[in-house]
């Protein structure tokens, strides 16, 4: 019987089948495609080395992910209710959506901050603004994961300060900031400062966390980012972990021992829509961040081998045209993170191709996540595709990809040096463009874009958001300004300018910086003065 | 024929420039003569480009919301050098209720998410009235 299946060859609907990272793809895995899979070598059940199958050995029977709704808009008041709302629905951690300003660390009142205020995200400009986001929400009780790279330091500082204010002792206080730079360099451009000084503030924070902040994580190194430009799944997967190295590296060299950071250290992927390829991505992070752990950096402590992740569905794959898709979009998505064994995720909202999300979008992309925990059976067994020919086989193939891309960036001298050579970026905007042009011959579909698409939409209700959270904004600094302490400011100011100069943690004279209610601008001005600004070369 | 000359530019904070980058590289491959400016451009910059580069189309790529602040004070300034004759186009995240308003202030088109880069190639191609040679 077999015989006459590849004898025959029947006719198929196209000439080759690939992924949606154009990857080839047989018409059927057998036994032959991986009979080199040693089952402790390279799989080990769920909770043993090297975790390609899970890193808890109940899987999701011991603890569901954390259901993490990225929200952020307009004023802190506003945003503090959505939390609210998130919160009362079923939401089991918080996420800070900042806007542009903040991320870039400007203040409202600067020429470039014109229209971005509250737009993309929260506007924090100063201890008052954090003190007003989470009014009414104990900091002690929750985890709250910020999504902030260049001023990372600086909104980390307010939100120690608020959480002592709380009374939370910081020792047991637990959250994320992003505060990963190279993929800033690398594909979302939120950079401030040059690429070194921005290594050397996220080891101060290393080192700060270590000592009096232990259970917080430093950093969240994200491929989500990598992806959403344009990169492949295989990109996505090798210039992270490539970037989470480097940060090791980075740590290492500044004096740190590895199992003193590197179990703070968080992972954020993508979960974009080819769904195999997807769940053999985090499958092979794993397995790579584990021996990788161990054998190049010599790590003993478990913790440093377990790589957790975060997972968002692929903004990138929603579309403004018939919003709905985008709900099946999301949820088939979000079973791929699931059976891949995310350890926390973000459903998007069906409106997020047009706007910022409504309430109800944000209900509906969170009961999404719900659905696929307490209806689908998925979460009854731990890793329920390993063995699978195919996602063995893709898993594999992941793995060895990364590691070609590895020995690439380390002959250029690691990923700093990759950055500032524009390796990566060129990488990716290759990719990018040849899936835009397979797009256009509609080898890639989209459903209702470049098949099924109609053309005559009803209109879609979205969030607006108006100018009021800008003028609020202003009218707040310009007040804040007037009533603080100058002198506290400008003297604390000082003082991290001159640990920015010498080699004393800047930590510490932040949290003095932020307790004096000097603004995010007027920090990263500080450091802009010791350190400069990095400009890319644009290129296409 | 002269080429024509496109400035592609992305202003205001955003860095997502994955669409500018894409839609650049189109416009060269049509064989046009692309200038991408890259990320945190001001209006100022835009327009001075413009006037530097003798373009016959600006490309205007904006995510974040802020096109309603940007594009008045483009269109602005185009109009104080004398550069009327520039078709601008914005390629974004554009709300349904802003685009008439965009419309009415001189913007030719406005591309939304989807869009086949063929279309902006057409669309340009389209709109730019072949200029005589200079003397």
């Amino acid at each position: 019987m077999k015989s006459t299946i590849t004898a025959e060859k029947p006719a198929e609907r196209e000439g080759t089948f690939t992924t949606i990272s154009g990857r080839p793809i047989n018409r059927l895995y057998t036994a032959d495609d991986i009979a080199g899979l040693d089952y402790d070598r390279d799989l080990g059940d769920p909770g043993q080395f090297p975790y390609t199958r899970g890193i808890h050995p109940t899987g999701y029977r011991g603890k569901l992910w954390t259901m993490r709704q990225f929200a952020g808009f307009g004023t802190p008041e506003e945003t503090n209710a959505r939390y609210k709302q998130l919160l009362a629905a079923g939401g089991t951690g918080l996420s800070v959506a900042f806007d542009l300003p903040t991320l870039m660390g400007r203040d409202p009142d600067h020429e470039l901050s014109l229209g971005e205020v509250g737009k993309c995200g929260v506007n924090v400009t100063s201890l008052a603004d954090m003190e007003r986001l989470f009014e009414g929400i104990t900091l002690g009780d929750i985890t709250t994961s910020m999504t902030i790279n260049s001023p990372a330091p600086m909104i980390f500082a307010m939100y120690l300060v608020v959480a002592e204010k709380q009374g939370a002792d910081l020792r047991k206080l637990s959250g994320t900031i992003q505060n990963d730079i190279l993929k800033e360099f690398i594909a979302q451009k939120e950079y401030i400062f040059p690429p070194r000084p921005s290594m050397r503030l996220i080891t101060d924070i290393f080192e700060f966390c270590a000592r009096d902040v232990p259970k917080w994580n430093t950093i969240s190194v994200s491929g989500y980012h990598i992806r959403e430009a344009g990169a492949t799944a295989l990109q996505e997967l090798a210039f992270t972990l490539r970037d989470g190295i480097e940060y090791v590296q980075w740590g290492v060299d500044a004096g740190l021992d590895v199992d003193d950071f590197v179990p703070q250290i968080s992972f954020f992927f993508n979960a974009h829509s080819d769904f195999f390829e997807e769940i053999a991505k985090y499958r092979a992070a794993r397995k790579i961040w584990a021996r990788v752990m161990q054998e190049r950096f010599g790590a003993k402590n478990e913790r440093s081998w377990k790589l957790r992740f975060h997972t968002q569905t692929a903004g990138v794959s929603l579309t403004a045209q018939q919003p709905y898709n985008n709900v099946v979009r999301t949820a088939l998505q979000a079973l791929s993170a699931v059976l891949g064994g995310t350890n926390s995720l973000h459903t998007n909202s069906l409106d997020e191709a047009l706007a910022l999300p409504t309430a109800e979008a944000a209900t509906l992309a969170l009961r999404t996540q719900q659905i696929i925990a307490h209806e689908s059976g998925v979460v009854n067994m731990v890793d329920p595709l390993g063995g699978s020919y195919f996602v063995e086989r893709l898993t594999l193939d992941m793995e060895a990809g990364a590691y070609k891309y590895f020995d690439a960036i380390d002959r250029m001298g690691g990923m700093v040096a990759a950055i500032e050579n524009g390796y990566p970026q060129r990488e990716i905007a290759e990719s990018s463009y040849r899936f835009q042009q397979a797009f256009e011959k509609k080898e890639k579909q989209m459903v209702g874009v470049n098949v099924y698409a109609e053309t005559d939409e009803a209109p879609f209700p979205i969030l607006y958001i108006d100018d009021a959270a800008h003028e609020m904004q202003i009218a707040r600094l310009a007040e804040l300004r007037r009533t603080r302490d100058t002198a506290a400011v400008a003297r604390t100011l000082e003082s991290l300018k001159a640990a920015a100069r010498g080699t004393a943690n800047t930590m510490y004279p932040l949290l003095d910086c932020v307790r004096a209610y000097a603004t995010v601008g007027e920090m990263c001005d500080a450091l802009r003065t010791v350190w400069g600004e990095y400009e890319e070369v644009p290129s296409i | 024929m002269n080429k024509i000359r496109v400035v592609i530019a992305k202003p205001g904070l955003d860095g997502h420039d994955r669409g500018a980058k894409v839609i650049a590289r189109a416009l060269r491959d049509a064989g046009m003569e692309v200038v991408y400016m890259g990320l945190r451009q001001t209006p100022e910059m835009i327009v001075s480009a413009a006037l530097q580069e003798d373009a016959d189309v600006i490309g205007l790529s904006i995510l974040s919301g802020a096109h309603m602040h940007i594009c008045p004070k483009v269109m602005e300034l185009l109009k104080q050098k004398g550069l009327d004759h520039v078709v601008v186009v914005v390629g974004g995240i554009i709300p349904d209720v802003d685009l008439p308003k965009l419309q009415a202030m001189g913007i030719k088109g406005v591309f939304l998410p989807g869009t086949p880069m063929q279309d902006i190639v057409d669309f340009i191609s389209a709109h730019v009235t072949p200029r005589a040679e200079a003397v």
